[in-house]
């Protein structure tokens, strides 16, 4: 049995119920979760001894716009021992912009997860120092929303006077 | 004939102080390198040998403002920057100049977006405005020599009030 269809029959075993719903793009395996269990999911990957997806590769968000779930959060995660990748969505409502932090699996998420925080406006909970990466800290604004202008709202980051 | 020969005929000359200290300044105008992003190395390049600046007497990259008295601005400047630079061009002495060197830093260049200030004259006096992305090496020699041409020109006078440099476009 190789590794995909171990990887699927584990998670489908610890996550009864149809939580689950797995998709496959060019040998790309995503499982897409609801935000209740993600954290939870995200450490079973990293402690099961047969999975051990140890190394969070990347943190992102997406922006759907028009959807009712308006962000996904996306999780690339690599598992050294079988050399294998698998992505981790869940989707965020548009009420409530706020997902649990996965910090408390992968210590490497905090950057990851301010960055988002600062380029679409999700809410980390429990995460240690959710503070804006790269845009100025009295920024009011989100630049990766869809709704945000390319050139930005004019008057929202003051430059010095010339004098 | 060279400097010996003419100082054995002639013991004096005469001149204006404005000149000798527009000369004296133009041969040593020291550049304070505001490397931000590529146009950097380029910059680095022109100190190197194979350009070599210190031929125009401007070697002494100095990594205080203090002692600068050109500041070339080598790269993209974003809004979160641009409080930087304006504060290191605060604390150069005057007299003072300015080399926008590169697309980005004279008008944002390719980055046309929401982080990154479309010309850092919305916030400087610059001098110079230098083509190119990155400019050449040779490009960056040009804009000095044309500085070195403007601080030449300069009289004392023309800093009784607030500098208001004219710009020089290449």
């Amino acid at each position: 049995m190789d590794f995909k269809e171990l990887l699927k029959n584990v998670l489908t075993e610890q996550f009864p119920g149809g939580k689950l719903q797995f998709s496959e793009f060019t040998d790309e395996l995503t499982v897409t979760v609801s935000r209740d269990i993600y954290v939870e999911f995200c450490a079973f990957l990293k402690t099961d001894e047969r999975l051990a997806f140890v190394l969070l590769e990347d943190l992102t968000a997406i922006d759907w716009a028009t959807r009712k779930s308006r962000f996904t959060v996306v999780a690339h995660v690599f598992s050294i021992a079988n050399s294998s990748r698998l992505k981790v969505k869940a989707p965020v409502d548009d009420k409530d912009f706020s997902i649990d932090t996965v910090t408390t699996v992968w210590q490497t998420a905090n950057w990851h997860e301010r960055e988002v925080f600062d380029m679409y406006g999700i809410i980390f909970k429990n995460h240690p120092d959710l503070r804006r990466m790269y845009m100025p800290e009295e920024f009011a604004y989100h630049p990766l929303r869809k709704e945000f202008p390319l050139m930005g709202i004019p008057g929202s980051l003051p430059l010095p006077k010339k004098s | 004939m060279g400097l010996e020969a003419k100082l054995k005929q002639d013991g004096y000359m005469t001149t204006t102080i404005d000149a000798i200290v527009g000369w004296a300044r133009k041969s040593s105008v020291w550049p304070m390198p505001m490397g931000i992003s590529c146009c950097a190395i380029e910059m680095m390049a022109v100190g190197g040998p194979k350009y070599d600046i210190a031929r125009f007497g401007s070697e002494v990259m100095r990594f205080t403002p203090r002692q600068c008295d050109l500041m070339i601005v080598a790269g993209t400047v974003t809004y979160k920057m641009s409080k930087v630079v304006r504060m290191i061009y605060d604390q150069m002495p005057e007299p003072k100049w300015v080399i926008a060197m590169g697309a980005c830093t004279s008008t944002g260049g390719m980055y046309r977006s929401y982080s990154v200030v479309q010309g850092i004259d919305q916030f400087l006096p610059v001098d110079i405005y230098l083509a190119g992305c990155p400019p050449r090496p040779d490009n960056l020699l040009n804009a000095l020599m044309l500085i070195q041409e403007k601080i030449g020109k300069t009289r004392a006078r023309d800093y009784d009030d607030i500098k208001q440099p004219e710009i020089i476009s290449l």
